[in-house]
């Protein structure tokens, strides 16, 4: 092969999580390894992967114990893969597995390796707690002490105050407010209302109960700890019942005159694991699997929230029409649109923020609007406000679950499906995917 | 796996202290990795029958020390006692009786062997005489020491002795495979079915399909099976997914996630196997729970469930096999779980034994339905087994149940699995809705 080979497709042939759990619930008291090894178990079951040397596992987790250096690769150990499989560890905040993904796609576009595997964890209930900063400062001058009293003199100061643990922290660093409280300033200038968010939750609940009972995700979805669906889904739930929440988020800014995100319309805290089968079309060929979709492209962008010029979570909209114009498409396009939902009002807010002249004209820069979507169209397997969201696994769920949407679609109707799947991250940043069905 | 009892009565004190008590002593059963050779040596073949000389002249063949008196041997391992043509009562002893003065040579673990045929509309006098060796065999089992056992094969009236299901059936019943297995019999009603080719392999080629497969009993029968050389799909509910993937993992086998008793679970399974370019050879209904009460105490939340999925899914889920036309192979063979509590009934039970007697009574019918693809369908009825679910019985109960066989002791998972396994052989295409019972001749019922 010469290097004119290249790039080549990188294929999406699959994909294993298992079931999301609320933190506190079934997975309480299981490590990320766990969680990581569980996924990769079944998906090494599901398409007889014993004994095979990928090319690469990359992964990654957000909440992640300093001890967790090589999770990714303690993970893939734990699995019955070829030990000699190299992994790396990655991290982007919620994007984590999204990037996993791109990462193996572009060594497999490139021939760098044939096959691989994208995988995300993140338990919120197993979440690194650390001591403070001081308190570490002194045992560290203690451990390195050459006498006994120096030792003793280290620990002598020692303040009550320097034992308290510290968990991790829920807010931006460079702005102390929570993502919650930041996205409530971004519905407000929106103008979000409250029955739009949670008529958005319920749909997602809604949509991700009837794909459950349609089987959609029997060959997506491995069961763990006696859970066999995502713990937090609700389809059941109405929007009374939604509309009687008590709003948890914008309670603090004053800006916020009448706070709408609940608990409802937020995605809960969450613990999981996903990942996500890939390979060339000759590798998938010689293992008879079969390719769901490939990656057309990706893009990343990123905001400056830190002084108020755009919401923290807005950086898909940046994004994904940077994606668009480089491929060549409009908005209206795509066939399926995965936008995850860190809150409801995320998702709205970006798709408001494209039908508006005045920020499409102003902060991208564009002659007018996008417009709009078929919402129809929108996270038609129901997405993180029902399934859950840990952090680094939600990537590998949302591209799994796109790429046999995309798969099943095309089969059915002949005709080539694109989608998009759009991911907001802490810190100002997004990132964004496109793929494309594939069928035999 | 051994229980605490047992291991204090095989120390010496205990031992001593057990005889003194007259207390139950089990012996230690040899399974297939403790007696990997097919027949205990040497096998005595008693009876003068063409039959008696047949069954010499095929284990001679095989290799074995086969000997037709048991004069100036000292130990036995095996007795075969070929009754396959008496015509009156007054025939059996003069067959059996040298056994008499041999019990005591019995090796450990040795097995004794009845050929016989069912009475079955025979004339008296002979209807007599066959019904005859039923009694002589099952109150032998109850005689045997040292983890012997006594079975019976019984051959319909026109199935010759060499038939592949009888040399199958008689192969197991000599083998270490059947273990757990004694005072039973087992019926060949037809020469279908082929022999083994492939003694250590005996399933190799074949592709089986176990429900209920990521633990326990199930777990046993999938590894045996996969020992045994057959291609596994392992299917469980999606709750026991990772479990269910550890053990494809470890067997190579393919995964199917799948509540059993949900809406279109039959077709959903012929689905996947379709897209997994999958044929059944042997499909294992393994699946199964327990929900006990007395039925003063019962509630549809605990009788729906039970039924739902030891027997409607059992149901269903063959419907949607044999409807579909193109996702069984060419002999099927379909074991079901049964039980001894749905051949005698249990107190507290009358749910789960209400399912495992429809089990007995099914597979009977579905074996006349399979006959048109050559298939057949059997049961296995496992009496008290060393599991997770008898692990937490209350702990007297669970030391009564263990002891009532004549083996005084439970079986293992892999007992059954092993009955199983026989019975998804080529060669037990003979063998048609029979319920073989794996209890250790359990005090229940027959």
């Amino acid at each position: 092969m010469t290097h004119s080979d290249f790039p080549r497709d990188a294929l999406i042939l699959g994909g294993n999580r298992i079931p999301f759990a609320r933190s506190g619930g079934p997975y309480a008291g299981i490590s990320n390894q766990d969680m990581l090894t569980a996924a990769l178990e079944g998906l090494v079951a599901r398409y007889g992967l014993q004994g095979e040397k990928l090319g690469e596992v990359a992964g990654g987790a957000v909440l992640k114990l300093a001890g967790d250096l090589n999770l990714t690769r303690e993970s893939a150990l734990g699995t019955p893969l070829d030990p000699r499989t190299p992994t790396i560890d990655m991290s982007k905040a919620c994007a984590t597995s999204l990037e996993t993904m791109i990462h193996v796609s572009n060594r497999i576009q490139l021939g760098q390796i044939d096959s691989g595997i994208a995988c995300g964890v993140d338990s919120a209930s197993d979440s690194p707690i650390e001591v403070t900063p001081r308190l570490r400062r002194i045992l560290h001058r203690a451990f390195a002490a050459k006498t006994a009293m120096q030792r003793v003199k280290a620990f002598s100061t020692i303040k009550p105050a320097d034992l308290a643990p510290v968990p991790p922290r829920n807010g931006e660093p460079r702005t102390g407010l929570s993502m919650g409280e930041h996205q409530a300033q971004t519905t407000a200038e929106w103008g979000i209302t409250r029955e739009a968010q949670d008529e958005l939750a319920l749909a997602s609940h809604q949509k991700l109960g009837a794909a459950y009972d349609a089987g959609f995700f029997d060959d997506l979805v491995t069961g763990y700890r006696g859970l066999s669906r995502d713990q937090n889904l609700r389809p059941g739930s109405t929007l009374e019942k939604l509309g009687s929440l008590k709003p948890v988020f914008g309670t603090k800014s004053p800006q916020v005159t009448e706070p709408s995100m609940t608990a409802g319309n937020s995605t809960p805290l969450s613990d999981g694991a996903s990942s996500v089968l890939m390979g060339s079309a000759d590798w998938a060929a010689e293992r008879g699997l079969t390719p769901l979709a490939r990656v057309v492209d990706a893009r990343s962008a990123a905001v400056d929230f830190v002084h108020g010029e755009e919401g923290l979570l807005m950086a898909p909209a940046y994004a994904v029409p940077e994606l668009l114009d480089a491929n060549d498409l409009a908005l209206q396009d795509l066939d399926f649109y995965e936008i995850h939902e860190a809150f409801a009002s995320t998702v709205l807010t970006t798709l408001k923020a494209w039908e508006s002249e005045e920020f499409c004209r102003e902060r991208l820069g564009r002659g007018g609007a996008l417009g709009s979507i078929d919402r129809a169209k929108l996270n038609v397997a129901g997405s993180s406000l029902a399934a859950g969201h840990p952090f680094a696994a939600t990537g590998g769920r949302l591209v799994a679950t796109l790429a046999k949407l995309l798969h099943e679609r095309a089969t059915e109707t002949g005709i080539v499906q694109r989608g998009l799947i759009s991911v907001c991250a802490a810190a100002g940043q997004g990132t964004v995917v496109l793929l494309e069905s594939v069928t035999d | 796996m051994t229980d605490a009892y047992t291991r204090f009565i095989r120390s010496a004190p205990g031992g001593a202290l057990a005889k003194q008590l007259g207390l139950p002593r089990p012996s230690r059963l040899l399974r297939r990795e403790d007696r990997p050779e097919p027949v205990l040596g040497p096998v005595v073949v008693l009876g003068a029958s063409a039959g008696a000389d047949q069954i010499a002249h095929q284990l001679l063949e095989e290799g074995a020390d086969v000997r037709r008196r048991f004069e100036e041997l000292r130990r036995v391992g095996s007795v075969i006692v070929v009754l396959d043509e008496i015509a009156s009562p007054a025939e059996i002893g003069p067959i059996m009786l040298p056994l008499a003065g041999a019990m005591r040579t019995l090796a450990p673990g040795a097995r004794v062997v009845t050929i016989s045929r069912p009475a079955g509309d025979a004339e008296p006098s002979r209807a007599a005489a066959r019904g005859g060796v039923e009694g002589f065999l099952r109150s032998l089992a109850h005689e045997m020491r040292g983890g012997g056992t006594a079975n019976g094969v019984l051959l319909e009236d026109g199935v010759a002795v060499d038939a592949p299901g009888a040399i199958g059936a008689l192969r197991f019943f000599l083998s270490a495979r059947s273990a757990f297995i004694t005072g039973q019999f087992l019926t060949v009603s037809s020469e279908a079915g082929s022999a083994t080719e492939n003694r250590s392999l005996p399933l190799a080629g074949r592709t089986a399909l176990v429900t209920g497969a990521a633990r326990g009993i199930g777990a046993a029968i999938a590894r045996t099976l996969a020992a045994d050389g057959a291609k596994l799909v392992v299917l469980d509910v999606p709750g026991a997914g990772t479990e269910l993937s550890r053990l494809a993992n470890e067997l190579h086998a393919v995964p199917i996630q799948l509540d059993v008793t949900s809406q279109g679970a039959g077709e959903r399974l012929v689905s996947s196997l379709r897209e997994k370019g999958l044929a059944l050879d042997a499909v294992v209904l393994n699946a199964g729970i327990t929900r006990d009460k007395l039925l003063a105490n019962m509630t549809p939340e605990r009788w729906d469930p039970v039924l739902a999925v030891n027997i409607s899914s059992q149901i269903t889920l063959t419907e949607a096999l044999i409807e579909a036309g193109d996702v069984l192979g060419e002999q099927p063979r379909v074991v079901s779980l049964a039980s001894t509590s749905g051949i005698a009934g249990n107190r507290g039970q009358t749910n789960y034994a209400t399912s495992k007697a429809g089990v007995i009574a099914f597979v009977d019918a579905l074996a006349t339905q399979l006959e048109d693809l050559g298939g057949t369908a059997n049961a296995v009825a496992p009496g008290f087994i060393e599991t997770e679910m008898t692990a937490k019985m209350p702990a007297l109960t669970r030391e009564v149940a263990r002891r009532a066989n004549s083996l005084q002791q439970g079986g293992l998972p892999v007992d059954v699995a092993e009955a199983i396994a026989f019975l998804c052989s080529a060669e037990a295409g003979g063998i048609r809705g029979e319920t073989l019972r794996v209890c250790g001749q359990n005090m229940v019922g027959k």
